[in-house]
């Protein structure tokens, strides 16, 4: 049960064109910022949407000129779409009735699919009966029900509230394990697609702009998008051994020699701050000017402008030390150590 | 009872056109519209004029149906039932487009992810959402059809037991009998009254 597919889609001025494959039991996240073009990929997967060009090959078989209804991809939507007018019960059991499967069997067959998802004790509920996180887990068994190829999930935990979320992750990574077939999953939740996914895709205005598991995409980002997903400063520039100019000729010693178009990146917490030039290694120092102050975590956030803007991360013990506000001028040091830099 | 029956009529054709009317995207979608809502502006004596000319022995269709089948709609009691649903299709049609405009499409579209063909998702899943627009355009659509007098008169006339109607047996009876007509209309209002009653409560819940 593999996927393999390009995708056009034309809706001017927006353009999406991407490429895509997914093994069985693989769960590939399409992860990018809203209106990148993650739910359109979807919905042309799954035939709601027409292609302009491309091919979507399922188990060898081309499915993109098929109805949705013969495609044999199921789908579970941002909010559900549970039939509103049927139980949980038959609207799980609505996809094997598709199918012709008798009734009783069809309802059997629901009945095992929502004990699976532990909700066997609101079969006969409503759906404006259930809560956010039921609701989800009914959706998934109805699209299971249906016995797809390839499962596509729409921002799957986006309705949910945040405790809700922690739950019904742990329970949906569970039962995309326990399926066979290939899994495409959207969202613009890095947790999500880092905690349920094989492998990311990162979609960015229409296009692919990196793509790889969790371990790479978090190490070496590619876009700012990206780096802001997972926290690092990003610059690109020319590597000349141990040293990377940046496009405007300002140097960052790094870790590792590297030659030509390299990426830059480090941590805001490998970012130190003094009120005056700092004695001791020059290399990495530059002075700056504070934009912005918030708080992250345990920490607070500084976003500095100066000859590169950058993300600096101090205690908020330094931050009264160094009176940290709008407006003031700071020495920003980096240890070479800190700074990775890697092939663009 | 031709009311009854010219509601069926409304419903095989009207729910069908409704739903072309609210899904489909086509040209000349706006003109057919107009054409299926000009019977709500029309004098019915206009409508009935305009059968009759379409219908009629020697209209377009009229002459085309009595040479090939030998069928003559006029003066009939089938010709009743075509008067009153011609005059009252507006009123069920524009009700359940509204209620189709109002029901999500992308139930429709969730019906054909788990397999549901166009015909199946409209029957076990857009139907039982637009029942209320669907009901509520019947009843209507019902009471305009027996209420229906001007396009009737025209196209079929007034011959007792053929194709007399309720409002054309009132206004027969006022020429001779005040009486029957009085009893006749109170009737006709006692049921107009209990059908929007019912109706009534079914448009602040729905």
């Amino acid at each position: 049960m593999t996927l393999r597919a390009r995708l056009t889609v034309k809706r001017d001025p927006f353009v999406l064109d991407i490429e895509l494959s997914a093994a069985a039991g693989e769960v590939v996240a399409l992860l990018g910022p809203n209106g990148a073009g993650k739910t359109t990929a979807l919905r042309a997967l799954a035939g709601l949407t027409g292609l302009h060009e491309g091919e979507i090959v399922l188990d060898g078989i081309r499915v993109d000129r098929e109805p949705p209804e013969r495609r044999r991809i199921g789908v579970v939507f941002q909010d559900y779409l549970l039939f509103p007018h049927l139980s949980a019960l038959d609207n799980v059991a609505f996809g094997p009735r598709c199918r012709h499967v008798p009734r009783r069997e069809a309802r059997e067959q629901a009945a095992r699919w929502l004990s699976r998802v532990g909700l066997a004790e609101h079969a006969r509920k409503k759906p404006r009966q259930l809560s956010g996180g039921q609701a989800q887990r009914v959706a998934l068994a109805r699209a299971l029900a249906a016995e797809p190829k390839l499962l596509l999930l729409d921002e799957p935990l986006a309705a949910l509230d945040a405790r809700t979320r922690l739950d019904t992750r742990a329970q949906l990574r569970h039962h995309l394990a326990g399926f066979g077939g290939a899994t495409v999953l959207v969202t613009h939740d890095p947790l999500d697609a880092l905690m349920l996914a094989d492998r990311l895709v990162i979609v960015e205005e229409g296009r692919i702009v990196q793509t790889g598991d969790a371990a790479t995409i978090t190490a070496q980002p590619r876009t700012d998008y990206v780096a802001r997903l997972v926290g690092l400063n990003l610059y690109r520039g020319r590597a000349e051994g141990g040293t990377v100019f940046l496009p405007d000729g300002f140097p960052l010693v790094t870790a590792s020699a590297e030659h030509g178009e390299v990426f830059v990146a480090f941590p805001p917490s490998a970012v130190a701050l003094y009120a005056s030039r700092p004695d001791g290694s020059p290399r990495n120092t530059w002075q700056a000017t504070v934009s912005s102050v918030a708080r992250h975590g345990d920490a607070l956030r500084i976003e500095l402008a100066g000859e590169i803007p950058v993300a600096a991360d101090v205690t908020p013990a330094s931050a009264v030390h160094l009176d940290l506000a709008p407006g003031r001028q700071v020495w920003a040091s980096v240890k070479a150590t800190e700074v990775r830099a890697y092939r663009a | 009872m031709t009311a009854t029956i010219a509601t069926a009529v409304c419903l095989v054709l009207g729910v069908p056109l409704a739903w072309v009317l609210a899904r489909a995207d086509f040209p000349g979608r706006r003109l057919v519209r107009a054409l299926v809502t000009v019977p709500l502006v029309l004098p019915p004596v206009v409508g009935g004029v305009a059968l009759l000319l379409v219908f009629g022995r020697r209209g377009l269709l009229g002459g085309w149906l009595d040479a090939t089948f030998g069928v003559s709609l006029p003066f009939t009691t089938a010709g009743v039932v075509l008067a009153e649903a011609f005059v009252a299709m507006p009123f069920l049609v524009i009700s359940v487009e509204g209620a189709l405009r109002g029901a999500d499409a992308r139930y429709e579209e969730a019906a054909a992810t788990l397999g549901a063909s166009k015909w199946t998702a409209f029957r076990r899943i857009t139907l039982p959402l637009i029942a209320p627009g669907v009901l509520a355009g019947g009843v209507l659509c019902w009471a305009r059809a027996l209420g229906e007098f001007g396009a009737t008169i025209t196209f079929a006339g007034n011959f007792p037991g053929r194709t007399q109607t309720m409002p054309l047996a009132v206004y027969l009876a006022l020429e001779q009998d005040a009486d029957a007509a009085i009893v006749l209309s109170l009737i006709l209002l006692v049921v107009s009254v209990t059908i929007l009653a019912a109706l009534r409560d079914k448009w602040v819940t729905a």
